[in-house]
């Protein structure tokens, strides 16, 4: 398709004639949508996701058939182009609808009390209820081993990852900022999995082999999460404008009170969002905490000594390891996984109403 | 000794004309003072003396290193990575460039003000102005630091604007006004000098003068020293004039003569001065 | 001039004790960081030595060590790039759809949609996966494809009925890096200078023509850069492809059978827990080798988004 000029395709057109009618593209999009519902309700019945296919490329095809005859090549072609954007565009909403019509609706029959009461210790008279179908277990101890390694990884992380952060923008400027630059850059894409094996490696070397507790579980977070802190909070203390820093340091301020009490606040609300933005990456992580905290009945408030489970990785195994029947275990699973995605969705609005609120109000 | 006592003036180094010397002890003694950029030179060989309590007024063409000059003089240039320089700062005869020398403390001795108000936007206006003592952790009571607040906002000519909203953040303010905030801020920790660089160019002609005034009234307790581009400022203001200028890009700034500010704009010693203020430059 | 030349005097100030201990403090957390990084890979060196090289009888197979990781490194590849194939072109068009179509006011909210895909936990996506895709996918679509795409080898074989297969965990996978690709495909759209931008509108160009004139030349590089990214992602990816695929040990191309080669993160997920003595080390090995892959891709990644961006009007 070349872009250039053609010559006006009629030479007593004002500016609209040539141009198809609003209503057109409506009409033909109804027409779409009707063609589609009865076609596919008359071979196989109420089947949504084939009457939204057939509809959507029947209205893609017809709209750029039109085009054609009432406009040119090139609007139909643009057309065609506007219509393939927006169905690709919904296309990827309805897994993200799907997935969280499913969590709802699967996961919301265990948000009981006994879901926020106690563990996966089985009596046997659980064992017995669950044969009839009742709701048994409860995910506590998940839930209280996610906050206590989600907390490890943060209070490794957030200091570690702010000061190299103040670090590589307030001292460095040498060969040690560049390298730590391209490390952190290669190392926010390290898999989760292999951070989990190094914590794991790691822990084995001092502590002999098989060790699982939450401080490693712990550990393999920290080694996701800070190199996002890092980014983030760099991407935030570089926007801080120099004149700020210049007027501190005129009024005879040293430098650390002026990183402190002047560059620190007024880069906190971004801060404070990469770290919750962080903290969501890493809160539904499975795979490092599999190989590192493994899974265990009970709650352990110990992270030092035993294994530790979290939300993810209860979820999955209730999943593929439910039990008989299993009914009971996937719900339990579904539980889980609502209540995760419930965090990463709060954590993540919260992260979003931080950078508003908490933005000193004269940067724009 | 009279102020234009231009026939006995000793220093004629380097080609610089110094037509006057101050009657008192200066406030500012620069020597031979060389300040770079990493290995380039921006300014070289600057010997000029700054009277105390009054206001020197520097000008020159662009990128000829009066911000330079001006930020070496409270050590505020080698804030930028790399940046040195080379000479000797006199603030009431101590070298501020000593090597046992705090830049801390000399920029609590000589305050600055920007081209540019940069209150501190976390910061209310009461704040803004305890700045200096607040961020070195000074303790302050509460009485204290009102009568700090008032004082220094009545002396930056801002208090009657804003008595009735301290609380609220700096960058509420006007242009003109967070330029006198910031004036506020850094005579509130009482420094010996005040250092401007342009601190009208952001500003109306309503604020300019209002900064003006103010300044006509700062000197009588501070040094002032100036950087402006504007000559209708510089010759309303100041007492002395500094003409600094560059021979061409790449090559160093350097400082072509000073001298009371009357004679610089009526009947300057070089004749690149005399252009320049007259408009005839380049 | 007559300066003194070999007098290099940097004005180094005696700085205070807290400012000392506050920048040594921040230095010392920037090598930390720096050896903790790159402490990975001799870690997992360290531990995976055995398992490269250790005594076979020790481990569970009779595979050496390359005959083991061969098939898990090409399951990785391969699904990886199956999600790759189908996220890449979707991702563009829902980047350009937020970049230049969609409404301004909305554009905010649909960006912060697809990064909310982004945070989604991997678990969730994989029991998602293995509950809706896949019995959708091998109830409709997938007898079909077989019976009419059979010849195709890649639609070959038995159709699985339980949809556990490599193109449902490609396509779950294509969902979870779709996010990546999108959020930098339109960063770089957005960031295409206004002035190409009008100057080709100003020519009389549709918007479509606009956008292949002025934002795909300028936006290419970011896409391959964030599509390389994406395919680093996916290669990591452990739970969705652990639950949902249906693994054998070999090298499988149909990716419609319950026959398929695992990748390397979900078989240690799914091998770890139970795994005991050189097993254990032998995993870590191929960790290792997971790294290295990553490791290489995301490093191209950067090297395209380095070359890039300037030169790409060209
Ligand atoms: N941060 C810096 N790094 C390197 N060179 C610099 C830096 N700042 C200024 N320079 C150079 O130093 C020289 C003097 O600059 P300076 O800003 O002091 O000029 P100026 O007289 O203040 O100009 P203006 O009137 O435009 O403000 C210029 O050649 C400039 O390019
Ligand atoms: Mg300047």
């Amino acid at each position: 398709m070349t872009a250039t000029m053609s010559p006006p395709q009629s030479q007593v057109s004002s500016l609209t004639t040539g141009k198809m009618h609003r209503a057109i593209p409506f009409a033909i999009c109804a027409f779409s949508v009707a063609v589609g519902v009865v076609a596919v309700y008359s071979i196989g019945g109420f089947k949504w996701g084939w009457m939204a296919i057939v509809g959507a490329h029947l209205y893609l095809l017809l709209v750029t058939i039109a085009s054609r005859v009432i406009e040119d090549r090139r609007q139909a072609t643009d057309r065609a182009m506007r219509t393939v954007m927006t169905i690709a565009f919904t296309t990827v909403t309805i897994p993200l609808i799907s997935v969280f019509w499913k969590v709802i609706a699967e996961g919301a029959s265990r948000f009981d009390r006994k879901f926020f009461t106690g563990g996966m210790r089985i009596t046997p008279e659980d064992m017995l209820a669950q044969m009839e179908g009742a709701a048994v277990g409860g995910a506590l101890h998940a839930m209280v081993g996610t906050l206590i390694i989600t907390a490890i990884a943060g209070i490794i992380s957030v200091p570690l990852g702010l000061l190299t952060a103040i670090y590589l923008v307030e001292y460095g400027k040498g060969k040690l900022a560049s390298a730590v630059t391209r490390m952190v850059d290669v190392m926010t894409g390290i898999p989760s999995i292999v951070a989990g094996l190094f914590a794991y490696a790691l822990f084995e070397l001092f502590l002999g082999p098989g060790t699982r507790s939450g401080l490693s579980g712990g550990v393999a977070l920290s080694l996701l999460m800070t190199p996002v802190v890092v980014r983030s909070s760099e991407e935030m203390l570089r926007l801080v404008p120099n004149e700020l820093r210049e007027a501190s340091l005129a009024l005879g301020v040293a430098k650390w009170r002026t990183i402190l009490k002047v560059v620190l606040p007024t880069a906190i609300a971004g801060i404070l969002t990469g770290i919750t933005l962080a903290v969501a990456r890493v809160i539904g992580e499975t795979a490092p905490l599999l190989v590192t905290a493994g899974v265990a009945q009970d709650i352990n408030l110990n992270p030092f000594s035993g294994r530790m489970t979290t939300l993810p990785v209860f979820s999955y195994y209730e999943y593929v390891q439910p039990g008989v029947p299993p009914e009971t275990g996937i719900a339990r699973a579904w539980g889980a996984a609502l209540m995760l995605v419930m965090i990463v969705a709060v954590l993540f609005t919260a992260a979003r109403i931080m950078s508003h609120v908490l933005k000193p109000k004269g940067l724009k | 000794m009279t102020a234009n006592s231009e026939i006995d003036m000793p220093a004629q180094t380097a080609g610089i004309t110094h037509s006057e010397v101050t009657s008192v002890e200066p406030a500012i003694a620069v020597n031979n003072l060389n300040i770079y950029y990493d290995k380039f030179l921006a300014v070289r060989d600057v010997t000029i003396e700054i009277a105390p309590r009054s206001i020197t007024a520097l000008i020159g063409p662009s990128g000829c290193g009066k911000s330079t000059f001006l930020r070496s003089l409270n050590r505020m240039h080698e804030v930028i990575p790399k940046a040195h320089v080379e000479g000797v700062v006199q603030l009431n005869g101590e070298d501020i460039y000593r090597p046992d020398v705090d830049p801390v403390t000399v920029r609590r001795r000589i305050g600055m003000v920007f081209q540019r108000p940069n209150p501190f936007p976390t910061m209310s206006i009461y704040e803004n102005v305890l700045a200096g003592m607040r961020l070195n952790a000074n303790r302050l009571s509460k009485p204290d630091a009102d009568e700090i607040v008032e004082h220094s906002l009545t002396g930056a000519n801002l208090w009657g604007e804003v008595k009735d909203r301290l609380d609220n953040p700096g960058s509420s303010l006007s242009g003109g006004q967070q330029q006198r905030l910031c004036i506020a801020r850094a005579i509130a920790v009482e420094p010996e000098v005040l250092l401007m660089d342009e601190p009208c160019s952001a500003l109306d002609p309503i604020s300019t003068m209002a900064i003006e005034a103010l300044m006509e009234q700062l000197k009588d307790q501070f040094t002032i020293v100036i950087v402006t581009h504007n000559m209708q400022q510089a010759a309303r203001v100041s007492e002395r004039t500094a003409f600094f200028n560059i021979d061409g890009p790449g090559q160093p700034g350097h400082i072509v003569e000073m001298d009371l500010t009357e004679k610089m704009f009526s009947n300057p010693q070089e004749k690149a001065t005399s252009d320049y203020v007259t408009g005839r430059f380049g | 001039m007559s300066q003194p030349v070999a007098q290099e005097k940097i004005n180094k100030a005696p700085t205070s004790v807290p400012d000392r201990l506050f920048s040594s403090l921040s230095r010392a957390s920037a090598v930390t960081i720096l050896l903790v990084l790159s402490g990975v890979a001799f870690f997992l060196t360290i531990v995976g030595w055995s398992g490269m090289f250790g005594d076979i009888e020790g481990m569970s197979g009779s595979d050496n060590f390359l005959e083991y990781v061969g098939p898990l490194v090409f399951g990785t590849v391969y699904s990886a790039t199956l999600a790759l194939l189908i996220a890449t072109p979707l991702a563009f068009a829902v980047a350009l759809f937020i970049s230049h179509y969609a409404p301004r006011r909305l554009a905010q909210t649909l960006g912060y949609v697809v990064d909310l895909l982004a945070a989604i936990p991997s678990v969730v996506f994989g029991i998602w996966g293995i509950t809706v895709v896949a019995p959708l996918m091998s109830k409709n679509v997938y007898p079909w494809a077989n019976d009419n795409l059979s010849f195709i080898p890649f639609f070959s074989g038995t159709a699985s009925t339980s949809g556990r297969t490599m193109l449902t965990a490609g396509m779950v996978l294509a969902m979870m890096i779709l996010p990546i690709i999108t959020a930098i495909s339109r960063e770089v759209f957005l960031q295409t200078p206004r002035l190409h931008e009008e100057a080709s509108l100003a020519l009389g160009a549709t918007k479509w023509e606009m956008i292949r004139q002025a934002v795909v030349p300028y936006g290419r590089s970011g896409v391959i850069s964030g599509a390389m990214l994406g395919l680093g992602r996916a290669l990591g990816e452990t739970m969705a492809v652990a639950i949902i695929l249906s693994p054998s040990d070999g090298y499988f191309w149909s990716i419609l059978t319950n026959q398929n080669s695992n990748t390397i993160a979900s078989n240690i997920a799914l091998k770890f827990p139970e795994a005991y003595g050189l097993d254990v080390n032998r995993l870590i090995a191929t960790g290792l080798v997971l790294f290295l892959l990553s490791f290489g891709v995301n490093m191209l990644a950067r090297r395209v988004a380095n070359s890039g961006f300037s030169g790409a009007a060209g």
